[in-house]
């Protein structure tokens, strides 16, 4: 926000880059699960933004396996590692997940 | 919640029981106070002691206003979709708008229900000297005051959070909401006849009444409702949607169309256009149901206060960071800046 603060030295700093670090963290802490129509009555689901800890590519595994249905793992610049899926699997994913342990509020469902 | 279809039945037999009610009181006392609403009634059906019922009357008629608006407002916003929460509501609603309109059968049904409550009373009269049972009765007057505010009050949390979450919180606050004057109109005059202390829970709801009684202003700043218009949406061909009223919601929630639509495209995982006449044309089949919740999503992401749950703030962009400043409490947040997040390829791949 302030420029000047890169210039000079603020006594501040540390703590707004604490402040900044963890805003970021939290936004990017949240597994974003979102779903994309494509034509017909079909759908595409992303899963983005899974914490380092887990694997995609087992987890993508589980998740063919238990909601029967092919996927693929998308390596994208912004994004990370993405789990792609095939149809509507946002809420069998929400559940997935929180049966693995992870709390609820990290999990973003977006979409209709 | 138990209470109401109790009651529906109750309001219907009502004119049957005329002819029997007047002989057997525990009938009609039994049925009193399962029915918190109708008290508001007192003043039209006893002549006789509508004098006590001056200082609330304005306050009562506040409220019924109120909730009659509150009705109306209601069914129009995303009336079509919680139904089941509807007809809940629907029921004690009814009840007031009866007494706020003067539906005449309703009315009818009111009236001979406090004449029976009336008569419940006159009765207990003898029993306790004048004085005591003028303080009753300014008491239980009092008390209908609150149960309007309880119900005024309450129902608006439950059915912001409806609107704004729809999660079961809402049901809970409404099923407080009732249940609380029903113990009210049975708790309060023991403790007016005999001579155990009083509550805690007595006295605030006598706190409460008061308060209202005195300056009913506060009612209306406190049961300011947030209603939107359900989304119309409308199909153009087979694969795009329109949003029609898109400008009248924005309009209420005082934002600007480019931010909600720009929301809803990065909610929605799609694109779409803005046609001539201000509509929104979305590319993919949704329903109206489904723009409604990404709708409510954008609600409590960026127009409800965090602070005072107010809907009352405005969006403002400084320095590229977007700032939500609260009208009613004054504080100033910012906002997750809108992002569409991984758009997975559909469709045709573009040629690199």
């Amino acid at each position: 926000m302030n420029v000047g603060n890169l210039t000079t030295i603020d006594p501040f700093a540390d703590e707004a880059q604490n402040f900044d670090n963890e805003d970021v963290g939290s936004q990017q802490n949240y597994i974003h699960v979102r779903i994309q129509q494509r034509n017909g009555r079909k759908s595409l689901t992303t899963l983005q933004g899974l914490p380092k800890e887990y694997s995609s590519r087992k987890l993508l595994k589980a998740f063919k396996k238990e909601f029967a249905c092919n996927g693929t793992l998308i390596e994208d610049e912004e994004a990370g590692m993405v789990i792609q899926l095939q149809g509507d699997q946002r809420v069998k994913i929400k559940h997935f997940l929180m049966e693995e342990g992870i709390p609820e509020k990290d999990i973003q469902l977006h979409g209709f | 919640m138990s209470e109401e279809p109790l009651f529906d039945s109750s309001f219907k037999k009502k004119p049957k029981k005329k002819q029997v009610a007047f002989s057997e009181d525990p009938l009609g006392a039994d049925a009193d106070p399962t029915q918190p609403a109708p008290d508001v009634i007192d003043n039209r059906t006893t002549n006789g002691e509508a004098v006590d019922m001056g200082p609330t009357t304005a306050h009562e008629q506040l409220a019924q206003q109120q909730s009659s608006e509150v009705d109306d407002d209601f069914k129009a916003m995303f009336g079509d979709v919680k139904k089941k929460k509807k007809s809940k509501k629907e029921i004690p609603l009814d009840l007031e708008e009866g007494s706020g309109t003067a539906t005449p059968t309703t009315g009818a049904a009111d009236d001979l229900d406090f004449s029976d409550i009336k008569k419940k009373k006159k009765k207990k009269k003898p029993a306790f000297d004048l004085e005591a049972f003028e303080k009753e009765l300014s008491q239980s007057k009092a008390k209908d005051g609150e149960v309007e505010d309880d119900e005024a009050g309450g129902e608006p949390d439950g059915r912001f959070l409806d609107d704004v979450n729809d999660e079961d919180l809402g049901e809970d606050v409404f099923a407080q909401a009732h249940e609380v004057p029903a113990g009210v109109d049975t708790q309060t005059e023991p403790w007016l006849s005999s001579d155990r202390d009083y509550t805690y829970q007595e006295l605030l709801h006598r706190f409460y009444a008061q308060l209202h009684a005195s300056n009913p202003a506060l009612f209306s700043s406190s049961t300011k409702r947030y209603t939107i218009a359900p989304p119309q949406i409308m199909r153009e061909g087979n694969k795009k949607s329109i949003f029609a009223n898109i400008p009248d919601i924005c309009k209420r929630m005082h934002r600007q169309p480019e931010h909600v639509i720009q929301f809803m495209f990065a909610e929605m995982g799609t694109t779409g256009s803005v046609d001539g006449s201000g509509r929104l044309v979305i590319k993919g089949r949704f329903q109206q149901k489904q723009i409604e919740n990404v709708l409510r999503r954008y609600i409590v992401e960026y127009v409800t206060c965090k602070t005072c749950k107010s809907f009352d703030t405005l969006l403002t962009k400084e320095n590229r960071i977007f700032f939500m400043s609260c009208m009613s409490c004054g504080s100033r947040r910012s906002v997750s800046a809108i992002k569409s997040g991984f758009q997975a390829q559909v469709g045709k791949r573009i040629k690199k």
